[in-house]
């Protein structure tokens, strides 16, 4: 159960991010609300395109041209983010705020090898002697795991493995001890024994350093293993957002219920039937009202007309601070929710 | 990298002998006799027997050709047919301002290029990109002779008079002459041999050679002089530079890297300078080691424009003559220089990228 009157670290306030295309306006990110805790770890779940990776360059102010950040507010230790100049958001990145990347192998400059990569972050934001920032890289990549670390300075990233680049990535995001690390897909391009030893050594890491951690991933089984809260993540909005253990143990939102029933339990691969047909909407041209609605078998079961016609708010239970949006919870104009949130 | 370096050097002695063959076998064949090209109306039957023994034409082919080789062994290139003189006093007196010129040109070319490329993928789509990328596609398009009238107008007539006006024709102002720092330096040498024609050699390389010996006078005079040719000359080099360096660049700053040196903290430029340009210099130094060729033939126009004595224009008049002696030292010394410039190219793959092993 959570707790909702500490501070939180970082909120993000109906965030909506577009990108000017020439077939039109990609709503990638379009309205997201969260907060992140302290110390937590809180998991961003959802199908490939719905806005995770928009959301998270987003906050760290990484947009490029087409996109631009529409509307919104990112408070962060007190500030919005969106208002901070160019300069003051580099003093931010990478050192309270940093990132990790789902290919570390191509997130790592191939013509510089492990220890200068490591060391830029401490030249970047500290005035710090050379030789002081050798000393830490290496304490850094012993930290993060790396035998050999003296010696993997001198490696160049064509060298290394994708997970002891994933390694270094780390070894670079907490370099500084920030605040918050973002992981977008940390593991998804690791093989299945090497995703499980970054994933601990991050639970490890964000225990002794108390970091916050945004976790991205595709991969529900990571989120109950890993995470404290979660939020569901649906072409460009969140659509159900808890503590792990109240959103597995209740899915309420009709999408939720479908990606947790296409998880295989126990091994045993569910039939299809349990899994969302159809496909994510067209971020352009999205459909009116819900935009789950033209996949969501429960509009049709419990005949909501208003699905096609309104798109429902995030309604939250103040009890349980579990939030859902959708029209199974939520009274409307002529409309009464068979449900009580 | 020594032994890199070296292997390498082993490894092109085939390359040369091979490109030499070939290139011998060509200029025998094409079509005429040398002695109708060379003595015109007055070639009859009994001057050309005379002349043909005289150059060892008579011979068999693979003959000559072993002539050919053991002289140049020797650094003997035979005597110009038509200009009755040493090939290799010619390539001594010649060879160095289209050297001086052809770096000059490749140097403005980059300095100018690689920048302009840089600022157009910063700001892509932007005017200035606009602007840029269309005086580059007129760049590549321009003819060479036509550039370099235009220049010779506007800088020579036009600003006539001004600071700005620069000479439109020769090496040196008359008057100017550039003492050579073996003779200034009171060298020991003996007259016709080896060490001596590479201490002219290198000595006609005037700007090099008024650098060591101090003379500013004749530095700022041949510089003066080079910069009309050599902008004609650089143009399209430069513009093709400036093309590749863009989209190279495009194509870097896509890179995952890239996002993570952003999410350092780096500062914008910093990005660019230190974690983009590194990686996108494989294209364009592939690119500038091609436009060297580009920068040969168009330095045949250019010395003529401009009134250099380089060897573009012996190299026109030896081909229309069937000059086989000036031909094939031109093919050796083009082979020689391509060679060259490979190495340096490679060489630069391996500094630059860490992940070419030197194997
Ligand atoms: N540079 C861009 N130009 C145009 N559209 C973009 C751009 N970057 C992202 N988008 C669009 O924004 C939407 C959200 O993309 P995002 O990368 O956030 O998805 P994601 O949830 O991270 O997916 P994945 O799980 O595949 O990483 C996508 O539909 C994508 O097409
Ligand atoms: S609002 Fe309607 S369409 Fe949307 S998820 Fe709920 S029931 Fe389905
Ligand atoms: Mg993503």
């Amino acid at each position: 159960m959570m707790e909702n009157t500490k501070p939180s670290l970082l909120e993000v306030q109906n965030l909506v991010t577009y990108y000017y295309t020439d077939e039109g306006v990609v709503k990638a990110v379009d309205g997201v609300d969260f907060k992140v805790y302290p110390g937590e770890i809180i998991g961003l779940v959802g199908e490939s395109g719905c806005g995770k990776s928009v959301t998270s360059l987003s906050i760290m102010g990484l947009i490029e041209s087409p996109g631009k950040i529409v509307n919104g507010k990112i408070n962060f230790l007190e500030r919005n983010l969106l208002e901070l100049g160019e300069s003051e958001m580099q003093n931010v990145r990478g050192a309270q705020i940093s990132m990790i990347f789902q290919q570390p192998q191509s997130s790592l400059n191939p013509v510089f090898t492990i220890g200068s990569q490591i060391e830029e972050v401490f030249q970047i934001h500290g005035k710090i002697s050379k030789n002081e920032a050798a000393d830490k890289a290496i304490e850094l990549l012993k930290l993060v795991g790396i035998p050999d670390a003296v010696k993997k300075t001198h490696a160049y990233p064509h060298e290394m493995s994708g997970g002891q680049a994933q390694r270094v990535m780390i070894a670079m995001a907490l370099a500084l001890s920030p605040k918050l690390l973002i992981a977008d897909e940390p593991t998804t391009a690791l093989d299945v024994t090497i995703q499980a030893q970054i994933l601990n050594l991050l639970a490890d890491l964000r225990r002794k350093f108390n970091t916050s951690v945004i976790l991205i991933t595709h991969d529900l089984g990571v989120i109950a293993e890993m995470a404290d809260r979660v939020a569901i993540m649906y072409a460009g909005k969140i659509i159900e957002q808890s503590d792990v253990q109240s959103l597995f143990d209740h899915p309420k939102h009709p999408y939720t219920r479908g990606l947790i029933a296409s998880v295989p339990v126990m091994g045993e691969i569910k039939e299809s039937l349990d899994t969302i047909p159809g496909n994510v909407p067209n971020l352009i041209d999205l459909p009116i009202g819900c935009r789950f609605s033209t996949r969501c078998n429960a509009r049709e079961e419990y005949q909501l007309e208003i699905c096609n016609k309104q798109e429902p708010e995030l309604q939250r239970n103040q009890k349980s601070g579990h939030e859902v949006r959708c029209w199974l919870y939520q009274d409307g104009e002529g409309h009464t929710a068979p449900f009580k949130l | 990298m020594i032994q890199y370096t070296i292997r390498r050097l082993l490894l092109a002695i085939p390359v040369i002998f091979g490109i030499l063959l070939v290139t011998f076998t060509l200029s025998r064949m094409i079509p005429g006799e040398p002695c109708k090209a060379m003595l015109g109306e007055k070639a009859t039957a009994q001057v050309c027997e005379q002349f043909t023994k005289q150059y060892g034409l008579d011979k068999p082919i693979p003959v000559q050709f072993a002539i050919f080789m053991g002289n140049m062994l020797r650094g003997d290139f035979g005597e110009s047919i038509r200009f009755s003189r040493p090939v290799t006093l010619i390539l001594i007196e010649r060879l160095p301002t289209t050297i001086e010129l052809g770096i000059f040109a490749l140097l403005i070319a980059c300095v100018i290029g690689i920048p302009a490329g840089i600022l157009s993928a910063m700001k892509r789509n932007s005017p200035l990109d606009v602007v840029v990328m269309v005086i580059s596609n007129i760049g590549v398009s321009m003819p060479v002779y036509w550039l370099g009238l235009m220049l010779a107008y506007f800088f020579a007539l036009v600003l006539k008079d001004t600071f700005l006006w620069l000479p439109p024709t020769g090496r040196l102002t008359a008057g100017i002459t550039s003492i050579p720092f073996f003779q200034l330096w009171n060298f020991p040498y003996i007259s016709g041999t080896f060490s001596h024609y590479m201490l002219q050699f290198f000595s006609n390389f005037l700007i090099f050679n008024s650098i060591i010996t101090g003379d500013w006078k004749v530095l700022g005079d041949s510089i003066k002089h080079l910069i009309l040719p050599a902008m004609a000359l650089g143009t399209i080099p430069m513009a093709i530079i400036a093309r590749m360096t863009r989209s190279s660049m495009l194509e870097v700053l896509k890179q995952d890297y890239i996002r993570t040196a952003k999410a350092k903290g780096l500062q914008r430029n910093l990005v660019i300078l230190k974690h983009a340009l590194r990686n996108a210099m494989l294209p364009i130094i592939t690119i500038i080691g091609l436009e060297v060729g580009i920068l040969f033939a168009g330095a045949l126009l250019t010395e003529t424009i401009f009134g250099l004595s380089g060897v573009g224009r012996i190299l026109y008049e030896a081909i229309t003559a069937r000059d086989y002696p000036i031909i094939q030292a031109f093919t050796v010394v083009i082979a020689i220089g391509y060679v060259f410039i490979n190495l340096l190219v490679d060489l630069s793959y391996v500094f630059i990228d860490p992940r070419i092993r030197l194997e």
